[in-house]
């Protein structure tokens, strides 16, 4: 089926990895480091070049997205949509099998999409400096770009999950092979984690598909569709039960929420720095985007009967995060790269503490949080690779001073530390504050509680922030970075880092004075999920006695 | 000029500061000095048109007009003129905001442009030389920019939004030498305190918008005055008051959150002016007097409360201190106390006005110290001496006759900080204490520990005052620095001379004893409470009073109270004034005979009474008890919840990995050794029949012959 632009333009926002990935791996690689330089550019502004022309289609699709459509669980209201038979045919024993192409888009999705296309170009100028198999790594890095697009645009479960596992296996190799000295433990930790979440998918997605008849994610909403007496058939029963929780595990470990979180901060301290900005700009988006997308919405009653407990995880990552955080000062190797993961964890817990909320504010503040917790971890991630690019540590013990060494650095640096303390004028803080304004009328002393997140938020990202930035500078500092003059010829930021730090930075003040650019995306979904959730939620609380 | 015209220059006011930030953090490096005067200039600009809005909107009248509607919409009345428009859309809920200008808000903008411009201008001496100099007026930019947004702002979200933008170039400009450790952990404590009270106020801000589903002041006030309360409840009402007030509690540094303020003097000195004296810190109090009308009795005698409780703390603080800068930064905290108390007590007039008077005395009080330690500064070093402290005063006395201009202000602003007559202090601080007074009369019990901590605190502060002011200016010069010291050029001393003129009378009131004569308690009226009626105070219910007209200037009826506690605050109004004149006096006598003529000997108190002494040294070991409880406490549950995580939490999925692979060992061998074996025990079994049989086969003929007969013949036996 053709989209409304006259081109399948979602298949081309995926697939044009790909076809990147293919063109890196036909660029001939010479023995001579002269030619093998000269094929190593290529493939970098290859890279670039796919990366910029889906950034283009994505933003195509920002501009000719129409809000007032709703999408979520009605198919003929999304958008871009692409439908068609992929797989289908009878199998002894087990059946009839009918998997579809089916991909389209509405509110919840566009963000993510954008979020995706932005990070995805961002995070090329940071791998300018792998050196080590040059082919084989952008070609993982295009493939998990695929992977990623693919996830927020499909519509069919099986093709999520088809896409969910082609995002594992080239995130697997760019942190195992790439990645620093825990490199294998790391990439194995992310790698049986993540399989762990795919299981439980998988289990409740071969139960849905006999319940309903259908992959499409969109049939499964309807509780109408489920044949009599089949597995998930009515409502409340311990089974739907039973079937959410083992979706929300599954997508709160790739959230990550506390307590299925610990692989993140090893993934992020050995990952290099461009995939640390992929892992946290993107990839955790995609736990919260299964819960909305998928766990959510097909099991609403559910979601009304484990309301609470949604909302305390919510608090508890928020402000268990925020503590390992602070802690970081005095526990382990004081890495730059973990207090911001587990800061991420804090952040994160926001956005489930604001999806608990099942109010407008707190859908939109969650899913307005993705989009903020992906540009602005995104750009501390990439603050930690600049200096970890000239000093090759990031002892967070070793710095002082930078301010004055690299002050255009620390200048962009402070735009994104303040967004993430929740600085107003900045994006972070209109999401996190309605957040906390919807999650308030729904439950006021969680709510309460996830305040100190805000309290010790700031106060690990200060403490960070003087330890590098103020006092003075170590001598070992006080000499030119590099001194070949090759890589930075000045101490301050570079060209392409500034082409990496500065879209960034204006998208997190654009939005932080502006937010209805984004939000006007998402209102008609999110009002349309809410009240769509509405009647379940109600009797899910009932019946869990609140 | 209309009310559109001057929403249009309030709006102008509000983005000019903005253009400075912007102009000298992109630009400030390349114009070099200049920056300094760009800054300057826009301000001097922005106090123009600030005087502009503040003269027409106390001084004439407007027609009520209502123009535009649904997103956008322009009210104007006698009362304020405001526009508010839809910020965020959600469609199902839209969160408004805008800004307005009342009575309050044009005044508050006169102070803080004015202070601004003359720090600023104060600064371009005072900071020459700096390397960051331009980044220093960027700062001040966006400090100007975020204050007068707390000013105009005519809703929560934007008086949050920029309380935060406060902090944070409070946090920037104390934290400029950021060199220094002291300094940049100064900014970051500055910074934490405040986030804790700021907490408190988005919990306040939280259950209005809870219960109201806007954050716009006349909605919520509005619908609290038709009897909707938050959670059906006087008590949330009065919880909600007080989350809102622990806003000021951070951000006017009011009892217990006081500590971060005196640290804060680590920053340059004209910020400590500009911010830490005159106008940020007040934002607490004018966030107080701004929602005051939501504060329930039991809310208003909290506030009263925290305010005594700080005005008398930090006075006895400032008794002991010898850092020239902490003994005025603990001046600050007890007068902001008196801000904070006077409206906690229900004289909103007065505690509005003490925070105008006092901003202009203090910020010259802060300048003259400025001068003092530019001046201390600039000796040292031509001195080569690296040494001695240029903030402490036990270096400085005889600065008299060095610097007769800095001393001769810095006694004048001491005198109004003191509450002498004829100054303006003296003004607003008596009309404070009257209302202790009145307030405590109407209450009685424990109401009169109010304004026994209010008296004694003016006693203190005029002795503390003085104090500082023989020890440093007076007497023999202690040290050779202070013996090289010179007076300061035009650009510092000219901001002290305008600052320590305001601090006159006659700009208040004809009659230097009673300011009830002068124009201010007529532009600041206090507004009708929308509390319900049995929740207020009965005796601060406006009775039989128009409250639309005494927005005008004309209409206030004389000798017409406007409610019995003004009434009893008239009574009061004399024997207040006569004996704060006395228990003032006597601090001023007390610091001429202890440290000018020297007939007592504070030596000798020191050694009677060393734990007072102590307590009042070490600041009543707040920060002490602060690091060891809930700093110490938080970090220790950090580390312990860092540690939970490494070893616990990842030690249970190491430990699952380990399992599962041991596991795996186990099943390997399982299969290596078991099943493996088994196949191999048969594979052996067959293989040992075979070996034996092997013998059998043995490649010899003759053996194969007898083989074969032997078979023969057991053939033939078994077939016959």
């Amino acid at each position: 089926m053709q989209s409304s632009l006259g081109f399948p333009i979602l298949s081309w926002l995926v697939f044009l990895p790909i076809i990147g990935m293919l063109l890196v791996l036909l660029v001939p690689v010479g023995k001579d480091e002269r030619s093998r330089e000269i094929s190593h550019i290529i493939m970098r502004w290859i890279t670039v070049g796919i990366t910029f022309i889906q950034l283009v289609l994505a933003i195509v699709i920002y501009l000719n997205y129409n809000k007032t459509l709703p999408g979520v669980n009605n198919a003929s209201t999304f958008q871009f949509v692409e439908r068609a038979t992929w797989i289908e045919t009878n199998f002894p024993i087990i059946g009839h099998i009918k998997i579809e192409y089916f991909l389209g888009i509405d509110g919840l999705s566009v963000p993510m999409v954008l979020l995706t296309a932005i990070v995805c170009f961002v995070a090329v100028f940071p791998s300018f400096v792998i050196e080590k198999a040059v082919k084989g790594y952008f070609a993982m890095y295009l493939l998990l770009d695929t992977g990623m697009m693919g996830v927020f645009v499909a519509l069919d479960f099986f093709l999520f999950y088809v896409f969910w596992e082609l995002m594992l296996l080239p995130m697997y190799f760019l942190i195992g092979i790439w990645g620093g000295p825990r490199k294998e433990y790391a990439a194995i930790k992310f790698f049986i984690y993540t399989l762990v979440g795919s299981v439980f998918m998988l289990l409740v997605m071969i139960g849905l598909y006999y319940s309903v008849g259908s992959f499409s994610i969109l049939d499964m909403m309807n509780p109408e569709n489920f044949k009599p007496n089949s597995i998930f058939a009515g409502m409340h029963t311990t089974i739907r039960y039973v079937a959410f929780m083992a979706l929300f595990i599954g997508f709160a470990i790739k959230v990550p929420s506390v307590p299925f979180h610990t692989w993140l901060p090893d993934a992020h301290v050995e990952a290099p720095t461009p995939i640390s900005v992929i892992l946290a700009g993107v990839l955790l988006k995609m736990g919260t985007y299964g819960m909305i997308r998928i766990a959510f919405p097909i099991f609403p009653d559910a979601v009304g009967y484990f309301q609470s407990l949604i909302a305390w995880v919510g608090m508890i990552s928020i402000v268990y995060g925020a503590l390992c955080a602070l802690g970081q000062h005095r526990v382990g190797q004081r890495d730059f790269k973990k207090l911001i993961a587990y800061s991420s964890v804090s952040h994160m817990g926001y956005v489930v503490l604001g999806l608990a909320s099942m109010r407008p504010e707190g859908v939109s503040g969650a899913i307005f949080q993705m989009f903020n917790h992906g540009t602005i971890t995104s750009m501390l991630f990439m603050i930690v690779g600049v200096i970890y690019d000239r000093a090759h540590t990031r002892g967070l013990d070793e710095f002082g001073g930078l301010a004055n060494k690299m002050p255009v650095y620390t200048g962009i640096m402070m735009v994104a530390f303040f967004a993430a303390i929740g600085l107003p004028g900045l994006s972070g803080f209109i999401s996190e504050a309605m957040v906390f304004l919807g999650s308030f009328n729904t439950y006021p002393y969680l709510t309460i509680a996830s305040g100190l997140g805000i309290i010790l938020g700031a106060a690990y990202m200060l403490w960070a922030l003087q330890k590098v930035f103020f006092g003075k500078l170590p001598d070992r500092w006080n000499k030119p970075w590099d001194p070949t003059g090759r890589k930075f010829p000045g101490d301050d930021l570079i060209a392409r880092e500034y082409a990496a730090l500065v879209p960034l930075a204006l998208i997190i003040i654009y939005l932080g004075v502006y937010p209805n650019p984004m939000l006007s995306l998402m209102n008609t979904s999110v009002n349309y999920f809410v009240e769509f959730m509405k009647p379940y939620v109600l009797i899910g609380n009932f019946l869990s006695g609140m | 000029m209309s009310g559109v015209g001057l929403i249009t220059i309030a709006i102008l006011i509000l983005l000019l500061p903005l253009v400075s930030f912007a102009a000298n953090i992109f630009f400030g490096k390349k114009i070099g000095r200049a920056s300094g005067i760009l800054a300057t200039s826009i301000l001097g600009l922005v106090l123009i048109l600030s005087t502009i809005v503040f003269y027409f909107k106390v001084f004439t009248n407007f027609t009520p007009t209502v123009i535009g509607s649904g997103n956008t919409l322009i009210e104007i009345s006698n009362k304020i003129l405001q526009i508010k428009f839809t910020w965020i859309d959600l469609q199902s809920v839209h969160f408004k905001v805008g800004i307005g200008i009342d009575n309050l808000a044009a005044i508050m903008l006169v102070v803080v442009a004015l202070i601004s411009f003359l720090v600023h201008l104060f600064s371009i001496e005072y900071m020459a030389g700096d390397p960051r100099f331009s980044r220093y007026f960027a700062y001040l930019g966006l400090f100007t920019f975020s204050m007068n947004g707390i000013v105009l702002a005519n809703n929560f979200l934007f008086m949050y939004i920029f309380w935060e933008l406060v902090g944070i170039s409070s946090y920037l400009l104390i934290g400029f030498w950021y060199e220094k450790k002291s300094a940049a952990d100064a900014g970051k404590k500055a910074f934490l305190v405040n986030r804790v009270g700021d907490l408190g106020f988005f919990i306040g801000i939280m259950i209005l918008y809870f219960s109201y589903g806007t954050l716009l002041f006349d909605d919520i006030f509005g619908s609290i005055a038709q009897g909707k309360l938050p959670f059906d409840s006087e008590s949330v009402l009065t919880l909600a008051g007080i989350f809102v007030f622990c806003g000021a509690i951070g951000k006017s540094a009011q009892f217990p959150l006081h500590v971060w303020l005196p640290d804060a003097m680590e920053g340059p000195t004209p910020v400590s002016a500009l911010i830490h004296a005159a106008t940020m810190v007040a934002a607490g109090v004018y966030l107080t007097a701004r929602v005051y009308v939501m504060f329930t009795a039991s809310a208003l005698s909290f506030i009263a409360s925290i305010g005594a409780i700080t005005a008398l703390l930090a006075a006895t603080i400032a008794l002991t201190q010898v850092d020239f800068k902490r003994v005025l930064a603990y001046s600050t905290v007890s007068q902001l106390g008196y801000m904070i108390m006077s409206l906690g007590v229900g004289a909103y007039t007065m505690g509005f006005f003490h925070l105008v008077t006092h901003a202009w005395f203090k910020a010259a009080l802060f300048l003259a110290s400025g001068s003092v330690i530019h001046a201390m500064h600039h000796a040292a070093h031509h001195l080569g001496d690296h040494h001695t402290d240029p903030q402490d005063i036990r270096n400085m006395g005889g600065l008299r006759r060095t610097m007769p201009w800095t001393y001769r202000t810095f006694l004048f602003v001491t005198l109004a900080i003191s509450g002498v007559p004829l100054t303006s202090g003296f003004l607003s601080k008596d009309g404070i204490l009257a209302g202790t007074l009145a307030y405590a009369q109407l209450t009685g019990g424990w109401h009169w520990l109010i304004p026994i901590a209010g008296f004694g605190a003016a006693g203190l502060t005029a002795f503390y005052m003085f104090r500082l002011l023989i020890i440093s200016f007076h007497g023999t010069p202690k040290t050779e620095v202070a013996n090289h010291t010179k007076e300061n050029n035009w650009i510092i001393l000219l901001p002290l001379f305008v600052l320590s003129i305001l601090s006159l009378w006659f700009f208040y009131s004809p009659n230097p004893f009673d300011a009830h004569q002068g124009w201010f308690p007529k532009a600041i009226v206090q507004p009708k409470s929308v509390v319900p009626e049995e929740t207020q105070w009965e005796f601060l219910l406006i009775n039989g009073y128009n409250q639309e007209k005494s927005h005008g200037v004309a209409e206030r009826v004389p000798h017409h109270y406007l409610n019995e506690f003004e009434e009893a605050m008239h009574h009061a109004h004399y024997p207040a004034m006569i004996l704060s004149l006395i228990i003032a006096g006597s601090g001023i006598l007390f610091a001429f005979l202890f440290y000018q003529f020297k007939i007592l000997n504070p030596d000798t108190i020191v050694k009677q009474f060393p734990f007072l002494y102590n307590l009042s040294f070490r600041k009543w070991y707040f920060d002490e008890i602060y690091n060891a409880t809930v700093v110490a406490g938080t970090v220790g549950l950090a580390k312990i919840s860092a540690l939970f995580d490494l070893k616990v939490i990842d030690g249970l999925v190491n430990g699952a990995a380990w399992l599962t692979r041991n596991f795996g060992y186990f099943v390997g061998y399982f299969d290596l050794y078991v099943i493996d074996g088994l196949v191999n025990l048969v594979a052996n079994v067959t293989g040992f029949f075979g070996s034996m049989v092997r013998y059998l086969q043995t490649g010899r003929v003759q053996t194969y012959v007898a083989f074969g007969v032997f078979g023969l013949i057991l053939l033939i036996y078994f077939l016959l």
